[in-house]
């Protein structure tokens, strides 16, 4: 039986390192990603016609974006690519996608795939941070990646994890004034840390290198900082900006008794964000089991060190299966692909696997440490005021979710969000539902990992009603059995009426 | 904190007894635990997973008595007296509003067809008014497609089941009814005494296993009754079904009514956040428990509505979903007393349209425990209809105790 081309979601490290492999093995893969150009998030290219330096771009990592650029354009005649295409649907057998310029809707039947969908900022809300001029961290520095714009002339970025220092760095380097980096965590954090962290001592001292340029440039750089709140200014909503942030010293992990006073920086925009989550939902929805990682907090799909995930044909790369950074997610691209070639039958370098594995291990012990150098700020659940805006889409506060929990007994995510509209809005949980479990969790008095996660529901991001179906000629789509079963069954049901 | 619905059972004895035992935590057999418990009866229900979370909870939301078969409408129009005082009763209003429900006509023929319900339930009383023609048009002027005219049902309209379902359950355990979560019927008979149900709580660090004995026994099993039933040697043709649904982002409000279409097909409402909540088509079933909505389903309904709604060309779908609904061959539901086992009483198979009628025949199998009988015809939903298809020598089994449930 002839086999379909494998297909690969996201064309960021991990995607571009699975379509080579998959081609230097005479596979021609369809690639699928949402961005118009590959190299995903943290190597994305500005649009056609923006001439800045991949030097300028990508600062230390330019040889590494340079060669993911290059291999993959180097790909181009061997591989069916489509950019701008936005997977928002899956089933057993078929993907559904939508051209996000033309809104064309199409579909793919699958056999194979290899999920690389990447990863979002984790959001921890503080109040005010719904006032036009917040940003993730990660969405500032796309802003500044893709078309060279800062979100601010003076920017203070707050939250943790390896990609404020960065962030900081290249604002600055940009020649933004960074007011402030208020970094929730400690350097005694840092230095807990570094036994773990040493086992990749290049990736140590780049971090490293980026505060000592920030020091060295006389940036602010606060630790223990706990964000209080955004203030904005403005004759009414619709020119409100962010005016100020205010924050003090107090640790966000640790019972630690020294409060500092409020501190008030006068800044145009913030960036913040507390490490990253993974965007899981196309595994969800190609049925993937999921547990909880206790090292990222957070509900993954489950994955051998090969990245197959329980559901055979479907493998996992890349941050979208769990955070490891893109040199990590270079080498799982490669490996899932060399996973997909031996369960097809293709005969593959073994060694190579076992390397890549071995190296994928290291990077795992070295993220641990990043999560000690940068922990989780636990006590951010019960510093939430109960007027906090955790989901912005539906306005819902924290303390909505305690009453929820409270007086209906909600002790589970999909319960809760039932009861109070939280994820159930444009995002559908993708921004609010890391710190919708923090509050539940906290509420309750249960671990987080015992609260659950959203149920992965289509579209994966929101289509128009008016995208046009064109149904793919050359690929019929046949219907999973129990579809076809169903239908025939409720064809003649159905004329009496509509359901409630 | 309050008494939690799932663990409270951890501090009380393995053993439990109750008057009545109900199996099925949707809105027939949480009504059913309100009703029993307010008239002072010492109530247990066992819900698999949580109260209001199946059908009950994921279902399109209509509150809805235009379309149904006459044999409802008594049933109906009990249900329509309940929605009507349903803050009282539950302690929320969850979100329901006598919004009308319009039924559209898309030829002649489907016009006449509205017609003669109209004309049929005028008995009843639903107050249907037929609109086509000019104040068709004056009306509805966000009404696209080749409609002709349509049938409102104005104080028919819409809720929230996600509100609604789970807020019987805690009516429920208000009252006083003792509902348990998360516990799975295993095995269920009848001792020549008492029911006796051996059941399975998960209290999310194991599993407790739980026997519950009761002189009467309500299966609102919902898509799963049928394997109850059949403990008790009452085979019926079950079968599962699963709406496609899907929702929009929130826009401004347009559609006063709640809309369905004469023949099926598609049918929509507006909520009060300002989403437009659609249905149609079927979803798949992932497994025996779960489903979703499925890829043709919703690429077949996403043109209807642009078709049926020309407004929402532009507005995005943000989610879809479905569920696991109990079917019957003949679309109506099993509501009444077993054929074979004194005591027993079924309330099920509402055919994705129980949501209505649901508080209605919770309270009809309250009266049939309390009192033997109820003063709505039911006739029409024995389980005995079902009876000819059925070898003799599955029956008289029921005094067996502890028969497998799979």
């Amino acid at each position: 039986m002839s086999k379909l081309s494998p297909i690969i979601v996201g064309a960021g490290p991990a995607g571009v390192r699975a379509a080579q492999t998959l081609v230097a093995h005479g596979l021609r893969p369809i690639v699928l990603d949402e961005a118009p150009r590959a190299g995903g998030q943290i190597y994305r290219q500005p649009p056609p016609g923006f001439y800045r330096s991949k030097k300028k771009l990508y600062g230390f990592e330019a040889g590494r974006a340079d060669s993911v650029h290059q291999d993959f354009a180097a790909l181009a005649q061997q591989i069916d690519y489509r950019p701008q295409t936005l997977v928002w649907n899956a089933q057993p057998d078929v993907l559904d996608i939508m051209n996000t310029t033309t809104l064309a809707a199409d579909n793919i039947a699958w056999q194979d795939i290899i999920v690389a969908t990447g990863a979002t900022d984790r959001v921890l809300p503080v109040p005010g941070w719904t006032t036009p001029g917040v940003y993730t961290l990660g969405g500032a520095q796309v802003a500044l990646k893709f078309q060279g714009c800062a979100i601010g002339r003076r920017v203070v970025l707050a939250g943790t994890g390896p990609l404020l220092y960065l962030v900081a760095y290249q604002y600055a380097k940009a020649g933004v004034q960074v007011m402030a980096v208020l970094d929730s965590s400690s350097l005694s954090d840092r230095i807990a840390a570094l036994p773990d962290m040493l086992g990749q001592p290049a990736l140590l001292m780049k971090g490293m290198y980026y505060m000592a340029w920030l020091m060295a440039h006389r940036i602010p750089l606060k630790t223990h900082a706990r964000l209080l709140r955004v203030e904005g200014e403005g004759q009414n909503k619709h020119d409100e900006h962010v005016r100020a942030v205010v924050w003090r010293r107090e640790s966000m992990t640790a019972a630690e008794p020294a409060i500092g006073p409020e501190q008030t920086i006068e800044c145009d925009a913030l960036g913040f964000g507390y490490a990253l989550r993974s965007e899981t939902q196309l595994a969800d929805l190609l049925g993937c089991r999921f547990g909880f990682d206790a090292v990222q907090r957070a509900h993954l799909p489950e994955r051998d060190k090969a990245g197959r995930s329980s559901v055979p044909g479907v493998y996992l790369a890349g941050d979208g299966a769990g955070i490891m950074g893109a040199d990590a997610a270079e080498l799982a691209g490669e490996r899932a692909a060399l996973a997909l070639l031996q369960d097809r039958g293709v005969q593959i370098d073994t060694a190579r696997a076992d390397k890549l594995e071995q190296r994928l291990a290291r990077i795992g012990a070295f993220r641990k440490g990043l999560e000690r150098a940068f922990p989780f700020p636990h006590k951010w659940a019960e510093l939430a005021d109960d007027k906090l805006i955790v989901c912005r889409c539906e306005q819902i506060s924290a303390g909505e979710l305690r009453q929820a929990a409270r007086d209906n007994h909600a002790q589970e995510m999909n319960r809760l969000k039932a009861l109070t509209r939280i994820g159930m809005g444009r995002c559908q949980g993708r921004m609010c539902s890391s710190a919708a479990g923090e509050i539940l969790a906290q509420a309750c008095s249960i671990p987080v990992a015992q609260v659950g996660r959203l149920r992965g529901q289509a579209p994966i991001k929101p289509v128009p009603i008016g995208m046009h179906a064109l149904k793919s000629a050359s690929a019929p789509v046949s219907a999973s059995p129990s579809t076809q079963q169903t239908a025939s069954v409720f064809h003649v049901a159905l004329a009496a009426g509509e359901d409630e | 904190m309050k008494q939690r619905v799932t663990t409270d059972i951890n501090a009380g004895p393995k053993r439990l007894s109750a008057d009545v035992l109900i199996v099925g935590g949707g809105i027939v057999g949480t009504s059913a635990a309100l009703a029993l418990a307010k008239a002072g009866r010492k109530v247990v229900l066992l819900e698999r997973d949580l109260c209001g979370s199946r059908s009950s909870g994921i279902n399109y939301g209509g509150v809805r008595r235009q379309g149904r078969s006459v044999s409802q409408l008594p049933l109906a129009q009990r249900a329509h007296r309940i929605w009507e005082g349903l803050s009282d009763l539950i302690g929320i209003d969850g979100e329901y509003v006598r919004s009308g429900h319009f039924k559209l006509a898309r030829s002649a023929a489907d016009m006449q067809a509205l017609e003669a319900y109209a004309e049929l339930s005028k008995p009843f009383g639903l107050g249907i008014e037929l609109i086509s023609g000019e104040r068709l048009r004056q009306q509805c002027p966000w009404l696209g497609g080749a409609v002709v005219g349509g049938s409102l049902c104005p104080e028919d309209g819409q809720a929230n089941p996600r509100l609604v379902s789970p807020a019987f359950a805690q009516a429920a355990q208000r009252a006083g009814a003792h509902i348990i979560e998360r516990c799975e019927v295993r095995e269920a008979g009848y001792d020549g005494t008492a029911f006796s149900v051996r059941a399975e709580l998960n209290t999310g660090e194991g599993r407790q296993s739980l026997q519950v004995r009761a002189a009467s026994l309500i299966n609102c099993a919902g898509a799963w009754a049928g394997k109850l039933a059949e403990a008790f040697g009452e085979t019926v043709p079950m079968f599962s079904g699963h709406p496609n649904m899907a929702v929009t982002e929130p826009i401004p409000h347009f559609l006063p009514w709640s809309l369905g279409v004469e023949g099926g097909s598609i049918y929509c409402r507006q909520v009060s956040r300002g989403n437009v909540v659609l249905g149609g088509g079927r979803g798949y079933a992932q497994d025996e428990n779960r489903a979703r909505s499925s890829h043709d389903a919703i690429l077949a309904l996403l043109p209807q509505a642009v078709d049926l709604l020309p407004a929402l060309r532009h507005v995005h779908i943000i989610r879809t979903w479905s569920g696991v609904e109990g079917y019957l061959p003949d679309r109506q539901p099993v509501l009444g007393p077993s054929s074979t086992q004194d005591g027993l009483f079924h309330g099920f198979g509402f055919c994705g349209a129980g949501f209505q009628i649901g508080p209605a025949a919770g309270e009809v199998l309250a009266d049939l425990v309390m009192h033997g009988r109820s003063d709505i015809p039911i006739d029409a939903f024995s389980i005995r209809r079902f009876q000819s298809t059925l070898p003799v020598a599955d029956f008289n089994l029921a005094s067996e105790p502890e028969r497998k449930i799979q």
